[in-house]
């Protein structure tokens, strides 16, 4: 069956984790708003597992074995692994689909070398986004890293071909699947520069997105990214792989630079899976 | 190959608890798993984030280890900064260095 819904959103920690500190309640209500209504498209898509392609910061993934992709077909994950009270999420148990993820990795695996874990653990790269989407944590999730931390990184034309790869095998499956792509575009994370935001840069990436421009969206290089967005830039390929996946323009639903304290140009988006 | 490990033990720091239950009982001990310069040893030991950051560890790993020691997210931030100012520019790892250190969040300045 062809994916049920597929968007974006970003994931900092103090999206909920410094939440009381943020001067700025208006940008930040709008945020949570623009989230409430993604939550809300989730839920009447009817996505009966939701597949999270993730940028995770060292909670599974070391520089001793990194995988450029890895999907997780594990019963249960659990998360997350900040402290509770620092991120503001409690430690919870989220149901996995093993017995799909199975079926994905296999059919992914026919034209992208993709590893497994059956055990992962999740940081705030996904738990922030399912705070705010799944709020009670009960729609399975079958979590998908891309390393965007330790380079050498997977190719962006690599990272498009993955996600070519993961719609085709959620249109395999019987299931209704939610795809959910969470990175952030330019930011300094857990840096000293942590808050600087490039929004030019930022929204030219998001056009390139709402308007598929394939061959534009593969052009960066890392090192252009790195001088122009940070490393935390790298994690674009989370958007382009849900984009592949998607295989339709994004519908840009909100994006604020004006967030600093979030440490990430705040985007929330769904891509139009009917063109 | 020393950022290696002591980015290592950070890691298995931030995510098991078993760890964290060794590095309150016996830091020192802990730490001789791993092949670690004085400098890297000292500056854990101390939970010295200026330093560690200067060394070259990632923030993402860097941040968790932050948390865990209590400390807030401005402190987190200008220890980084201060680390610069003492120790020099970062030497190794994902950033050579991101920019001056300038604080982009106005909340931090209150």
């Amino acid at each position: 069956m062809p994916l049920v819904y597929a968007g974006v959103t970003s994931h900092g920690p103090g999206m909920t984790g410094r939440a009381h500190l943020v001067e700025n309640l208006e940008a930040r209500d709008q945020l949570y708003a623009a989230l409430a209504d993604q939550s809300q498209a989730i839920k009447e898509s009817g996505a009966q597992v939701m597949v999270v392609v993730a940028a995770e910061h060292f909670a599974n993934f070391f520089m001793d074995n990194m995988p450029a992709y890895c999907i997780g077909l594990g019963e249960r994950h659990q998360g997350p692994i900040e402290d509770p009270e620092w991120l503001r999420i409690p430690k919870v148990a989220i149901p996995g689909s093993p017995d799909l993820a199975r079926r994905l990795a296999t059919d992914i695996m026919q034209t992208v070398d993709l590893a497994y874990a059956q055990e992962w653990k999740f940081d705030h790269g996904i738990m922030v986004p399912l705070h705010f989407l799944t709020p009670e944590f009960d729609l399975p999730i079958i979590p998908v890293n891309i390393n965007c931390q330790g380079p050498p990184l997977t190719p962006l034309s690599r990272a498009w071909a993955f996600g070519e790869a993961l719609g085709k095998a959620c249109a395999n499956a019987d299931e209704r699947i939610a795809v959910l792509g969470t990175g952030g575009i330019s930011h300094w994370p857990a840096t000293p520069d942590s808050g600087k935001i490039n929004e030019p840069w930022d929204r030219e990436f998001l056009r390139r997105l709402q308007q598929q421009d394939k061959q534009a969206l593969l052009s960066y290089t890392d090192e252009e990214t790195y001088l122009e967005a940070g490393q935390g830039g790298f994690e674009i390929r989370t958007y382009i792989a849900t984009a592949a996946a998607a295989q339709g323009p994004l519908e840009l639903d909100f994006y604020t630079a004006e967030l600093p304290i979030f440490a990430v140009g705040c985007t929330v988006g769904h891509f139009n899976l009917n063109t | 190959m020393s950022l290696y490990y002591l980015q290592k033990v950070l890691y298995q720091l931030n995510r098991d608890d078993r760890v964290k239950q060794e590095y309150h009982a016996d830091l020192p001990a802990l730490l001789d798993g791993y092949e670690l310069s004085d400098e890297e040893r000292g500056a854990l030991i101390n939970g010295d984030i200026g330093l560690l950051y200067v060394l070259g560890v990632n923030g993402q790993i860097l941040m968790h280890y932050a948390a865990f020691l209590n400390i807030e997210w401005f402190d987190y931030l200008e220890s980084m900064r201060a680390g610069i100012k003492k120790y020099g520019p970062v030497r190794e790892g994902v950033y050579a260095m991101t920019g001056g250190g300038q604080s982009f969040t106005l909340e931090g300045e209150r």
